[in-house]
């Protein structure tokens, strides 16, 4: 572990995607004591402000300090991208390994199920989701989290197709180790890299995704400081407001840009067999 | 033939769209004016006093007849609604496809040819931003410049033949971006091989190796991307087609939301499911087509 940091330290952009996916989570960590003003208290006749040293990144229609709101938007953000990939890798993991090891009925179950999943373009399916529900940060949790976890089911399951005919496999099996336990200890520990850097991108492409919907009105909800949602603010105002779009739209590529440059780092470091 | 089961998967998902509406499905299927007589209408005519797996089937009989249902909105048969709609999504898909297919592969092609070498910095830095900016940013970032300051580019619809290239383009990046990455290592590896070194032995001159001899095999696994991309590209389209009021399916199911208009998200959805579904099926075909040594039994 240690040792992958060091490494991960030493490559310019390993260490640049670090360095960015930090200062998002220590940003998400200290947001009250960064942020300068409320964010979400409408002040009408501070409205449409410029960037100046009383607001770092203007305000918006409604006279809301967008610097704060983005600050705070970054709580929303890592909420967003840790729970749906957490739930995303579980239930991945957990029928990958499934599908590996018991084979036969078992295993063309959850393909066939991974198979309509993955017919769905993801965001339709987040669409869909919200379109029912109605929009707020959880059912976009929840839509982003259960259409990723074919991504992970399908990587579990390819590694322990060949990692169960191994000696070691069966050392463990003749020994009268159960499924459960050659699963979590023998099969589980294989697939924690490529877990860690498929979740890497996938919380870019959470972030991703849960902005858009949210800029056109299908996610988090707009009082609410999600980057997406700040930007939508600024629609109607892209000639004479341009830092209502533009700040919050870049702190989006920066930490995207972060988590993206973090995965291929990790990708170089823990498993130089993946390159793509 | 997988496609059936999948097909009918996607049916049994669009299905329970309807049953997973919080509250009364026949209210939210007559709008919130309907009088008491339509809902009741409506909750016979769908047979929504039925057990599910006979609405289910039902649901099916209708689709087997073309029938989408009606629009809660508009009164409009769905099917109608959505075929009008349809020419212009197409259009957008493909002019994003065919540029970021030509963006991907050309950034790709010369990253690879320079590895290490600052071209190879610079191209796979260009991919690392496209890869990582929102698209609706980049749409946003195109309308100021383009439209606004420049008045080059109409702002929104679909009324000139311009009017594609601002959206097309903002669409395409982030694809264009994963196919210069594909690009890059496919080439790589293929770069490698012993039959490159026997073109280049028997004189070849290196421009006819690298586009000839190397890009036609690494374009196999780009081809696969090309068709998983439709996908996210559809999906994008939502975005993108309500920003720049892109008078395509996505704007269509967009308002359809905002209306709860069921009839039309349900028949969207399972078209670009549909499409999405055809176009990989499409790309397998490809596949065996340009790698003779893949056949399908």
């Amino acid at each position: 572990m240690r040792d992958t940091v060091r490494r991960l330290i030493r490559s310019p952009f390993g260490a640049a995607g670090l360095a960015l996916f930090g200062t998002l989570l220590l940003t998400a960590l200290f947001a009250p004591l960064i942020a300068t003003h409320d964010p979400i208290a409408l002040v009408p006749r501070d409205a449409l402000q410029g960037p100046s040293s009383a607001h770092l990144f203007g305000t918006d229609d409604l006279g809301r300090d967008v610097f704060s709101r983005v600050i705070w938007g970054s709580r929303l953000a890592v909420r967003l991208g840790v729970l749906s990939v957490l739930i995303a890798a579980s239930g991945g993991i957990v029928l990958g390994l499934l599908a590996g090891y018991y084979g036969r009925w078992v295993d063309n179950l959850i393909s066939r199920m991974l198979e309509v999943v993955l017919a769905f373009p993801g965001i339709l399916f987040a669409i869909a989701i919200v379109a029912i529900l109605g929009p707020s940060l959880d059912n976009l949790i929840v839509a982003l989290g259960l259409f990723g976890w074919p991504g992970y089911a399908r990587l579990v399951r390819g590694s322990v197709l060949s990692a169960k005919q191994r000696e070691y496999v069966e050392a463990a099996r003749a020994m009268g180790a159960t499924g459960a336990r050659i699963m979590t200890r023998h099969l589980l520990p294989n697939v924690v890299a490529p877990v860690i850097i498929l979740s890497a991108t996938r919380f870019g492409g959470a972030l991703l995704a849960g902005s858009g919907l949210s800029f056109i009105g299908l996610g988090v909800p707009i009082p609410q400081p999600e980057w997406g949602a700040i930007m939508a603010t600024g629609r109607e105002y892209l000639d004479a407001a341009w830092w209502v779009f533009a700040f919050p739209g870049g702190i989006i590529f920066f930490a995207v840009l972060g988590v993206n440059l973090l995965g291929d780092g990790l990708r170089d470091v823990l498993d130089p067999r993946l390159r793509v | 033939m997988l496609a059936i089961p999948v097909l009918l998967g996607v049916s049994v998902g669009v299905f329970l769209m309807i049953a997973f509406i919080p509250g009364d499905p026949a209210t939210a299927l007559a709008g919130d004016t309907a009088s008491p007589d339509a809902v009741a209408r409506i909750r016979v005519e769908l047979g929504l006093d039925q057990p599910l797996p006979v609405q289910y089937l039902r649901f099916l009989e209708r689709l087997a007849h073309g029938s989408l249902g009606t629009s809660i909105r508009t009164h409009r048969d769905v099917t109608v609604e959505i075929l009008d709609r349809l020419p212009y999504t197409l259009e957008l898909a493909l002019v994003a496809v065919l540029f970021s297919t030509t963006l991907g592969v050309s950034l790709g092609v010369i990253a690879a040819v320079n590895r290490g070498r600052a071209a190879d910095l610079v191209t796979m830095g260009i991919a690392m931003v496209g890869l990582s900016v929102p698209t609706f940013f980049l749409a946003l970032i195109g309308i100021v410049v383009f439209s606004l300051k420049l008045h080059w580019l109409p702002v929104t619809g679909a009324a000139t033949i311009a009017s594609v290239i601002l959206p097309a383009v903002s669409l395409s990046l982030h694809s264009a971006a994963v196919k210069a990455r594909i690009t890059r290592s496919s080439m790589l590896e293929i770069l490698g091989q012993d039959y490159l070194r026997t073109a280049r032995a028997k004189g070849l001159r290196e421009e006819a190796v690298i586009w000839r001899h190397a890009l036609r095999n690494a374009l196999i696994p780009v081809s696969t991307i090309v068709g998983l991309q439709f996908g996210s590209l559809l999906g994008g389209a939502f975005i993108i087609e309500t920003i720049f009021g892109w008078p395509g399916v996505g704007l269509l199911a967009v308002q359809a939301i905002f209306n709860r208009d069921f009839p039309v998200i349900q028949g969207t959805v399972l078209l670009v499911a549909v499409a999405y579904l055809v176009t990989n099926l499409v790309v397998d075909l490809l596949y065996a087509w340009l790698d003779p040594r893949i056949r399908y039994a």
